[in-house]
């Protein structure tokens, strides 16, 4: 894929820039670069009438997106989403959460308030996918035939990969998980203000795996770090970040700047440090290292497990089958429209993705609209030309009060919305502001189709 | 700019300030709506009761700043780089103009309905 360039982006209706001579006008100007505006396809292009039957695998943010977006763009078709879960959670407002800045609550709504009309809710998970069948089957058993598939069933979080890891005590004896749930990122503030009444060591970490936003783990450390500030503890504390590789995040200028900033706030760093067993009563934690196993000691940890493709994915045919998303299962698409390598009518969008970095809801703010039009094209019997270039967005919080607004493409390219005004690797105030309050509604925005 | 769903906008505000946005919606527009009614009937700025109004208004973009700091969980000592200081220069100018024009109309409209001298 070529870097960066405005034409490679989703096609905006309308340039960023543009959108911040709008905000300008206000202290909305934070909300704006999450309040793109969709394709100009999407707002244009003439409904498409058909009577194809489609079938969305997942009901989280990538899901609910892909449903509101095909239902606007499509009469006549069948459209089922497949989804267990009853409530609906905003995953970037975890560290909000287990950072004390937000209630439970704020993360936590119901499935139903998004689901557009038309569109046909199965309360079920999806046990088995069959694409050389075209049918996917519930874990009730019931088959439901497609003519098209958009797997956005996001990811599992694999705790049982590490030895001694019991989820049941997060919020105890400085046991912290962010990622769990609302509950394990409320019960982590219990745990981790503890700690920053007392000091001692804190570990954080990061799995040797694609994850959800990579940022989360860093920023969680430098939120630690500001609380025990704040209440005049650093001086009793060691913090630790164990980095599952030689580098600090997968863009090599953003893992500069942390670096660095991990080195002003005294911040260790232990490089190739790969988490693989905890002993909760003992408090320590054991990593592998390329000079073999290592035990590290901890008054409070964050414990990040490794995280795959769902099983029902892992156990289909839909994996790559080669290259470093094979071991654990993510989906074979194609970087530019996430659509399925092998199986043309099959797309994969949001966390399921086979594809580089990514896994924010800012990516599929990003997806969403690509695989849409491909889709939608597909159908009508027309060529889509919009590209997804691995946009992705990070607001990295480096104390309460700043955040760095970092966005990068699938090159590693920074792909700041604000060039010049909001510099990428600038702690700034504006970006704290848009992370704590304008993420959110536009968030829900994009789950209504709208942005 | 038809792309631009301004429910967001409003959804970002309600989110930093809840009901306090609309009343302060209420308050901006009964403001210039006074302000005109006033500035109509006189025919003229009044240049003593204008700058009494831009000393409350000074207060005003104070307050604005408070308010700001209070919604966002922080502090301005928290701003980094020049848009954060033009940010907080935005918001304080809203607060100064907004209470300036409130200001000049509430008096304008108390002294028209006292007797005039």
């Amino acid at each position: 894929m070529s870097g960066d360039h405005p034409s490679t982006r989703p096609p905006n209706g309308l340039s960023r820039r543009g959108l911040l001579k709008f905000g300008a006008a206000g202290a909305a100007v934070g909300a704006l670069p999450l309040v793109a505006p969709p394709p100009a396809a999407a707002a244009q292009a003439p409904v498409v009438k058909t009577s194809a039957r489609i079938v969305i695998a997942g009901a989280g943010a990538a899901g609910l997106a892909t449903a509101a977006r095909l239902a606007e763009r499509l009469s006549g078709a069948e459209i089922t989403i497949i989804d267990a879960r009853k409530e609906h959670y905003y995953q970037p407002g975890f560290t909000l959460v287990a950072g004390g800045l937000k209630p439970q609550s704020y993360v936590t709504s119901a499935t139903a308030d998004y689901l557009p009309r038309g569109v046909t809710w199965v309360e079920e998970r999806v046990a088995e996918f069959d694409p050389d069948g075209n049918s996917v089957t519930t874990e009730g058993g019931r088959k439901i035939p497609y003519d098209f598939l958009v797997v956005a069933a996001g990811l599992q979080l694999d705790y049982d990969a590490i030895a001694g890891m019991d989820t049941s005590r997060i919020g105890q004896d400085g046991l912290g998980s962010v990622y769990h749930s609302p509950a394990g990122a409320a019960a982590t503030w219990q745990a981790m203000s503890k700690f920053a009444d007392t000091g001692g060591r804190g570990l954080f970490l990061r799995p040797n795996t694609e994850m959800k936003c990579a940022g989360a783990p860093l920023k969680y450390t430098f939120i630690t770090d500001d609380y025990l500030r704040r209440r005049g503890n650093r001086g009793k504390a060691e913090l630790i970040y164990a980095a599952n590789n030689k580098g600090l995040f997968s863009v090599p200028i953003v893992a500069e700047k942390v670096r660095m900033l991990y080195r002003e706030r005294d911040v260790k760093v232990q490089y190739e440090h790969v988490m693989t067993a905890i002993d909760l009563g003992r408090k320590v934690a054991t990593f592998t290292t390329p000079n073999g196993p290592t035990e590290i000691p901890y008054d409070f940890v964050n414990v990040i497990p490794p995280m795959r493709a769902p099983q029902a994915v892992r156990n289909s045919p839909l994996g790559w089958t080669e290259g470093p998303f094979a071991a654990d299962g993510w989906m074979e698409v194609e970087k530019p429209t996430l659509r399925h390598k092998r199986y043309p009518n099959v797309f994969g969008v949001g966390d399921v993705a086979g594809v580089p970095k990514g896994k924010t809801a800012a990516s599929v703010k990003w997806q969403v609209p690509v695989a849409v039009d491909h889709l939608v094209a597909t159908i009508a019997g027309t060529t889509a030309t919009s590209v997804y270039d691995g946009y992705t967005s990070c607001p990295l919080i480096t104390r309460l009060g700043r955040a760095m607004l970092v966005e990068f493409d699938y090159d590693n390219n920074l792909t700041p919305s604000f060039p010049g005004v909001i510099a990428p690797l600038e702690e700034l105030w504006v970006t704290w502001v848009m992370k704590t309050m304008a993420l959110k509604p536009t968030y829900v925005s994009m789950l209504r189709g709208r942005a | 700019m038809k792309d631009l769903d301004l429910s967001v906008l409003v959804s970002v505000f309600l989110e930093m300030m809840g009901p306090l946005f609309w009343l302060l919606l209420l308050l901006g527009i009964a403001g210039i709506v006074g302000f005109v009614a006033v500035f109509l009937r006189e025919g003229k700025l009044d240049s003593r009761r204008l700058i009494r109004s831009e000393l409350v208004g000074l207060a005003g973009g104070v307050a604005a700043l408070v308010l700001m700091a209070s919604v966002t969980v922080s502090g301005f000592t928290d701003a980094g780089g020049p848009v954060d200081w033009l940010l907080i220069g935005i918001i304080w100018g809203i607060g100064l103009a907004g209470t300036t024009i409130l200001a000049y109309a509430v008096q304008g409209l108390l002294a028209g309905k006292r007797p005039t001298a």
